[in-house]
């Protein structure tokens, strides 16, 4: 029995951790969608060349000596992009050991790095990969202060390399959690947030001379470190806000650290204030079909959020805000697909379907500043491509091939597996546990 | 974000509920009447009133009946609450009533969630709100959820207005061994839970195997702290239950316990038991166990393992409610697929979509078109009309209530979603919602919103949700 799980992740490591070498493609024929917002159009063909997007439209040609995928009656889009979730960090949730999300414990804050702990080889990674999602924005969850740490920008690719931007972005808690983790309100979490921007400061004009062990600093001088790119606006501050008024602030710390690159995260009560939100040029991540008052901080919260945000000018992309960050990433098709459904509701504010689209794949590359890179099939992206035997936004619908920088992925899981097992249980039937 | 750790993943419950049909829950015995110290028959009755309706006519419409019929082009006729005739577009409609036309959509059974903490779990989820699991003890049937249920949680009316669901059943956590009782109620708004109860409908009792009990209370290092420890403690009960029951049945005076009468009208086949139950070999273990003491398990809750027993549970007769792609949050839950529901169907064991979650219960359509596809492409095909009954007439008759709604037959209560689409599609929604005959939403008309007490006079109050 032990025997197994050791072969296979023997070969997988073999295998994986030299990718095959990718060659030119070219998926013709299929009903192609970039990514960028844009309807889809028939017959389209995309061109990947040494991992990365060629061309990809209706009218192009396919390049001599090109490897040629018929995608006739199918569909193509770009790789999905989760716009927030624990990809990598997660094995099983409530198994402590597998779940690297948080660290209650550590003396650190800002400057926990979750690049440094992807596991390319956590079962929902494959999990994911087989259902269209090829690159994750990943959020450390925090816990001891407002500051959760630096989070990154992770391929789900099978193979041993699956970080495409670490410290891609610092995250703070500045709602009913911050309020919590700064010792029990707001105004602490703000002072915690301002004092700390400014011992960055400090650190970054003399880092020599920065003490953080004395009793008037806030910051580790790691945390303190981590921090100077995000007060200098080289690194983007990804804020955890909610009500209108929490957003609000978030907005307002520009006013006393100018530099800052803002990314709003959650934002359920962002179409109250969603003139503000497009005004600032702050991109947002938000869950989209939570509709509850969750929390005080959510009253307003309804389906329609997004689509009144994006009506208004905002930015939206879709990202995972429920305890399944670390697993259901995969759900972003049916995120998507209910922000289309709102459309044919009355009085409700909806995505058209290439917006919806855009909302999980280019959107959330653009808001960690990504976009130029991933997220949809303009050219010099990355050669993330899904082929779907439907309407990828659809429930019936799935991959049936998928690209990673061009290389094409294995589509088994776990899973897949368990479920071949048991295909057709029977009364006295002995184990399968030589079958595999 | 894991901002909030889902209770559900934690401290889910599962249920059971038989697909047989359940014993009436009648009055109790002469002789236990006669008793001075015997329980009073429905302390807490059931004060439901439909809210008024008028006769009604939906025709050129699809219609999945819930018990794996489809009728294209067809009409249903509703009046005073119950189903009139139903049929294709022959079928004769009464003069001078309201008719609406249904071309290009869909009518099905209102859903029907055997697993729901709505009101015991509401929103806001506050800690002065989270009266879902008493967990002070492993053994607590002594408990009704209904005790602890909020008629203003908000999440009712979204369950209604995007879930088209109709009637659900409100369930102790499962922190405990046994949990509690668990009550069904109509999907409407009520001043008080009584005006919520769905008339006549049997209790159940919320049993839980595997994680969350041996975790609650090892943790406080007290019995049960191990799988066999849960199994002890289950066993020690049922025998001071039987010894409770034998007196009881016999007409002996003996002291009232409440946990105990639970317990005895499990043994009397009144009450329903829904067992939260994730792994297959804990399932089996709960098998024997109620052979053992003589009561049957209505259906297993969660059950992400059951396509591994499904031959077990058809040959038992027990349902699984499950989730059509929930995995890996939990030990217990590793070994989730997403052919879960198709597998079991196949194997001609019931089976039941559920939510256990406040935002799941407003997609369990959803849910049920991702198994349904799931199925299709390992080659188990399953008509969407029979998929249906995983949503409505299968939880119907596992809460006992599968002879009043859950399907559309004549005379039974007109409980009735017409979908804007097809409901297997993302893209669909509930157009309007009747229930007992009354149209409880109407998309169409921003009145027939309904707003809890909670959210009136707040932002966003009324609003499109």
């Amino acid at each position: 029995m032990k025997r197994t799980p050791l072969c296979l992740a023997a070969t997988l490591l073999a295998s994986l951790s030299v990718p095959a070498l990718a060659q030119t493609i070219a998926i013709t024929g299929g009903k192609l969608a970039i990514g960028d917002g844009s309807d889809p159009v028939e017959n389209g063909t995309v061109v990947i060349a040494n991992g990365k997007v060629v061309a990809a439209g209706a009218g192009v040609a396919v390049p001599a000596g090109a490897q040629q995928i018929d995608a006739t009656g199918k569909w193509v889009t770009p790789g999905l992009v989760s716009g927030f979730s624990r990809m990598g960090l997660v094995e099983v949730t409530y198994v402590s050991e597998t779940n690297d999300s948080t660290a209650e414990k550590s003396p650190f804050s800002a400057a926990i790095d979750v690049s440094t702990a992807i596991n390319p080889l956590a079962n929902p990674i494959a999990i994911s990969r087989t259902s269209g999602i090829t690159r994750a924005v990943v959020v450390p969850e925090g816990s001891g202060s407002v500051f959760a740490g630096q989070g990154a920008v992770i391929d789900l690719g099978a193979d041993m390399a699956p970080i495409t931007k670490a410290q891609a972005f610092q995250f703070v808690e500045l709602g009913e959690t911050g309020a919590k983790r700064a010792g029990g309100s707001r105004p602490a979490a703000y002072l915690l947030f301002r004092t700390s921007l400014r011992e960055a400061q400090d650190y970054a004009r003399n880092p020599a001379g920065y003490d953080g062990r004395s009793k008037d600093s806030i910051l580790t001088r790691a945390d303190a470190e981590a921090l100077v790119p995000v007060v200098q606006g080289k690194v983007p501050l990804m804020v955890h806000a909610e009500s209108a008024r929490d957003i609000l602030a978030a907005l307002d710390l520009r006013k006393e650290f100018p530099a800052l690159r803002l990314i709003l995260a959650g934002a359920a009560e962002g179409w109250t204030v969603a003139s503000q939100i497009a005004a600032a040029k702050v991109p947002v991540i938000a869950g989209g079909i939570e509709d509850l008052p969750a929390r005080f901080e959510t009253i307003a919260a309804t389906q329609s959020n997004v689509g009144r945000m994006e009506k208004a000018g905002v930015m939206v992309a879709l990202g995972m805000f429920t305890g399944d960050d670390g697993l259901q990433v995969r759900t972003a098709t049916q995120q998507a697909g209910n922000m289309v459904a709102l459309q044919k509701v009355p009085g409700a504010t909806g995505l058209s379907w290439g917006q919806a689209l855009r909302a999980i794949s280019s959107a959330p590359a653009e808001a960690v500043g990504l976009g130029d890179r991933i997220g949809s099939l303009k050219p010099g992206r990355a050669g993330d491509v899904v082929i779907w035997d439907g309407d990828p936004l659809e429930l019936e619908s799935a991959p049936v091939a998928v690209w990673i920088d061009g290389v094409a992925q294995p589509m088994e899981n776990r899973q897949t597996k368990l479920r071949d097992r048991y295909a057709t249980p029977a009364p006295g039937q002995l184990p399968k546990a030589y079958e595999h | 974000m894991a901002f909030r750790l889902t209770r559900l993943a934690l401290l889910a419950c599962a249920g059971l509920a038989a697909c047989a049909a359940p014993a009436a829950e009648g009055p109790k015995s002469a002789s236990t009447k006669e008793n001075p110290s015997a329980e009073p028959d429905d302390p807490y009755p059931s004060t439901y009133q439909p809210y008024p309706g008028m006769p009604t006519v939906v025709r050129n419409v699809t219609i999945f009946d819930g018990e794996g019929g489809r009728i294209d082009n067809g009409v249903i006729f509703f009046v005073s609450g119950k189903i009139a005739s139903i049929g294709g577009p022959d079928t004769p409609i009464p003069a001078d009533i309201a008719v609406f036309d249904g071309t290009g959509k869909y009518l099905t059974p209102g859903i029907i969630d055997i697993h729901s903490h709505l009101g015991d779990y509401p929103s806001p989820s506050v800690d002065a709100l989270s009266d879902g699991n008493e967990m002070t003890s492993p053994v607590t049937p002594d408990v009704w959820a209904e005790h602890s249920i909020w008629p203003q949680d908000p999440g009712f009316s979204r369950a209604l207005v995007n879930g088209g669901v109709t009637a659900l059943q409100i369930l102790p956590g499962s922190g405990n061994l046994f949990g509690g009782r668990g009550v069904s109620l109509k999907n409407v708004y009520a001043r008080t839970m009584q005006g919520m109860k769905f008339p006549g409908a049997p209790y159940s009792l919320k049993m839980a195997c595997g994680e969350n009990p041996k975790r609650v209370y090892g943790n406080r290092n007290t019995k049960p702290s191990t799988r066999m420890g849960n199994i002890a403690v289950d066993r020690a009960t049922w025998i001071k239950a039987r010894e409770y029951q034998k007196k009881r049945a016999a007409g002996k005076e003996q002291t009232r316990d409440l946990g105990m009468e639970t317990l005895a009208d499990v043994l009397e086949g009144k009450i329903l038991v829904q067992n939260h139950c994730y792994r297959a070999d804990e399932m089996a273990n709960v098998i024997d166990m109620a052979k053992e003491f003589g009561y049957k398990v209505t259906a297993f809750h969660h059950a992400v393992e059951s396509y591994k027993i499904a031959d077990l549970l058809k040959e038992n007769g027990i349902c699984s409610a499950m989730w059509a792609d929930w995995y890996g949050f939990k030990m217990e839950s590793y070994d989730g697929i997403r052919e879960n529901i198709a597998l079991v169907h196949n194997a001609g064991a019931c089976a039941i979509v559920h939510s256990d979650d406040e935002n799941g219960i407003q997609r369990l359509n959803q849910e049920a078109a991702k198994a349904i596809a799931a199925g299709r492409r390992m080659g188990i095909t399953i008509p969407d009309e029979v998929a249906w009954e995983w949503l409505s007439y299968n939880p119907a008759k596992a809460m006992g209530i599968g002879d009043k709604t859950g399907s559309l037959k004549i005379g039974k209560m007109a409980d009735i979603v017409l979908w804007n689409g097809n409901p297997f599609s993302v893209y669909t929604r509930p157009e309007k919602v009747w229930i007992d005959g009354a149209m409880m939403y109407d998309a169409n008309d921003p009145k027939k919103r309904p707003v809890s007490d909670f959210e009136l006079g707040q932002i966003g109050a009324g609003d499109v949700k």
